[in-house]
């Protein structure tokens, strides 16, 4: 499994990037819809209106290329930390959110995955505490990393569990 | 693909029996909650088979009034009807013969008083050593078993009517229990020895000697004199505003359509809100009295409808001390706090400053409320003019205290113990300015924030209260708190 692990020296936390399988599932349908866009566009003006007028194909085009760009971008910034006490998860590019969630409070811990993430071999962990706020997710993992990651989570939630 | 965690200390069964309670309808009834979810819900008799030792818990049936309550609900609906459509309701009511109006009676009243007689009879509750269990339904079957070491408030109300039949509602609040988990009615002395027990055996005392333990004694802490709460109302700025939405809005809808109907249509509602916002507030903070006992804190208050709330120690999640423009020269506040679980929300309706604050340091036992706050820097003003001053934030050992609001200020205060997970977000402009907020969430799904920090200090916080809410639990009361 290739994870981009990062040491930083001192008391940081050892921070784990998401495999790429997410990057290519997200990038390939990217590709795939604005492709079907961009044909739909150029045969349709092309056609109907005038050749010229096919240029606005090139529209659809750019917005691929800036997407591309930023979803290379938005899969760099997820990272997540496994540390003695809690677990934190890093993420956004432009809206920066940083979530600590200690072991103990967590009451649920879910592993998801729909057709397309299946296919991709890709499986997302959930966490829930009592608070509904807490937005804890970590999408695209390989399936037995999220797997590994579910049964430490609910193993630390027992040793250090602690309620309301 | 699903891995519930089991539940938090004091959740493992006690005796063997216990297991046998299903415990999957917790998990599927309300997710959200996860393992907190104290309601059990199996719709079946299957339960029956889970009673500790030998006999069945004793089971009882609530006060004989219950068939009554709903009494009113064909006259409403007639009335509703008659309201709605006055013409064709007179219409109908002439053509009616007084035969058909004896026919109708004699078939409805006693059908009516056979489902209410039925459904009185079909509904049992019975206290176990560790569960308040509700038994219900004629054709729908339902046991609902509210455990007592999740108890998060227990409230006896007596809305006017009750209170002339001499009965009351006790209610138990655990997190994701619905209306129909409330004993409606019981007589009056039943309630408060049920409730006294369930509290007891909620604390941790004996099962046997739980019904023998009574009424915990209540000190007296804080009493708002009808005078000073009708003056706090005055002095609310939400009065004046719905009172003058009232006045004001139905004259020029006349004016505008000479309409009869729109102006009843919006009027009246209006003026329900202003009655509410007013007469409506005064009548249910008359004769306040908060009150602190073994069992917890004690609050009772209602003119009409009588209401005494009891929250066990430890179950308060956060405590906001709100403070209106107008009160801040009389040097009053009002004080809400939220409770899991539970819809009670204001501890004191107003009160000077110094006594809030000492009630509030019964409430969250070692906790101060900081005096002074750190307000954000300088440059914060380029992401929020102005209001940028009326945010603060002070980090004491026991409590995290984030302030917002200029006019009307509201100061949060969240226990470390009580905080669920911590998270920081920055936006694009924010992180030009180096400015970041610090989002605390309790279990009682209120989040609060300090907005506004230095970007480095808010780093620092994050780390920091994650450790403090991970401490601070360890010093916290257990669920069962005599035990």
């Amino acid at each position: 499994m290739e994870t981009g692990t990062t040491e930083i020296a001192g008391a940081e936390p050892v921070w784990t990037g998401l495999p790429p399988g997410l990057l290519r599932m997200r990038r390939l349908l990217l590709v795939v819809w604005l492709g079907l866009l961009t044909i739909a566009v150029g045969l349709l003006t092309g056609l109907l209106v005038a050749p010229v007028w096919a240029a606005f194909a090139l529209l659809p085009l750019a917005l691929m290329a800036w997407g591309w760009h930023m979803l290379g971008r938005n899969w760099r910034s997820w990272r997540y930390a496994e540390r003695a006490d809690d677990l934190l998860i890093s993420r956004g590019v432009l809206w920066r959110e940083e979530t600590v969630v200690p072991y103990g409070r967590m009451q649920l811990v879910e592993v998801t995955s729909g057709p397309v993430e299946r296919h991709f071999g890709l499986a997302s962990v959930q966490l829930h505490t009592a608070a509904a706020a807490t937005d804890a997710c970590i999408p695209g993992l390989d399936p037995a990393e999220a797997e590994r990651l579910r049964d430490r989570l609910t193993e630390l939630g027992e040793a250090r569990s602690a309620g309301l | 693909m699903t891995t519930p965690l089991p539940d938090p200390e004091g959740a493992v069964p006690r005796d063997g029996a216990e297991a046998a309670v299903p415990r999957d309808g917790a998990e599927t009834t309300a997710p959200r909650d996860g393992a907190e979810t104290a309601a059990q819900r199996d719709g079946s008799k299957g339960a029956e088979g889970a009673v500790p030792g030998g006999g069945p818990p004793a089971e009882r049936r609530l006060h004989p009034f219950t068939p009554f309550r709903r009494a009113w609900a064909p006259v409403a609906v007639i009335a509703g009807w008659a309201v709605h459509d006055p013409n064709q309701a007179q219409e109908q009511l002439t053509r009616l013969t007084t035969t058909a109006l004896l026919v109708g009676l004699a078939v409805f009243v006693p059908g009516a008083a056979l489902y209410g007689f039925l459904s009185w009879w079909f509904t049992h509750f019975a206290v176990t050593g560790t569960e308040l269990r509700i038994r219900t339904g004629l054709l729908f079957r339902r046991t609902a078993h509210i455990r007592l070491d999740r108890l998060q408030a227990v409230d006896v109300t007596q809305p006017l009517l009750a209170r002339v039949a001499g009965v009351a509602k006790l209610r138990l609040d655990v997190i994701g229990t619905d209306k129909k988990d409330e004993l409606a009615y019981l007589g009056e002395g039943e309630a408060r020895a049920l409730r006294a027990e369930l509290l007891a055996r909620a604390a941790g005392f004996a099962p046997e000697t739980a019904h023998e333990v009574g009424e915990a004694p209540v000190r007296r802490l804080l009493h708002v004199p009808p005078g000073v709460l009708a003056v706090s109302l005055v002095l609310t700025g939400a009065t004046w505003g719905s009172l003058a939405a009232a006045v004001v809005v139905p004259p020029l809808l006349w004016f505008a359509t000479h309409s009869v109907w729109t102006v009843l249509a919006t009027g009246l509602p209006l003026l329900g809100a202003a009655g509410a916002s007013s007469v409506g507030r005064f009548v249910g903070e008359y004769d306040w009295t908060v009150g602190e006992s073994p069992d917890g804190l004690r609050i009772d208050h209602g003119l009409l409808d009588r209401t005494h709330e009891t929250v066990p120690p430890g179950r308060v999640q956060t405590v906001r001390i709100v403070e209106p423009l107008l009160w801040r020269r009389l040097g009053w506040v009002r004080v809400e706090l939220d409770v899991a679980g539970s819809s009670n929300s204001v501890l004191v309706p107003v009160a000077p400053r110094e006594i809030a604050e000492s009630v509030i340091a019964e409430v969250l036992p070692g906790v101060t409320v900081p005096s002074s706050l750190s307000r954000p820097p300088r440059r914060a003003g380029w992401c929020l003019p102005v209001w940028w001053r009326g945010y603060g934030l002070a980090v004491t050992d026991t409590v995290f205290a984030a302030r917002h609001g200029l006019l009307r200020r509201s100061l949060s205060l969240v226990p470390h113990a009580k905080v669920q997970s911590v998270r920081l977000t920055q936006g694009p402009w924010k992180r030009l300015r180096r400015v970041a907020d610090v989002h605390v969430d309790t279990g009682a799904d209120k989040t609060v924030t300090a907005r506004l920090r230095d970007a480095e200090e808010a780093a620092r916080l994050l780390q920091s209260q994650a450790d403090r809410s991970r401490t601070g639990r360890r010093e916290a009361l257990p669920d069962r708190w005599m035990a």
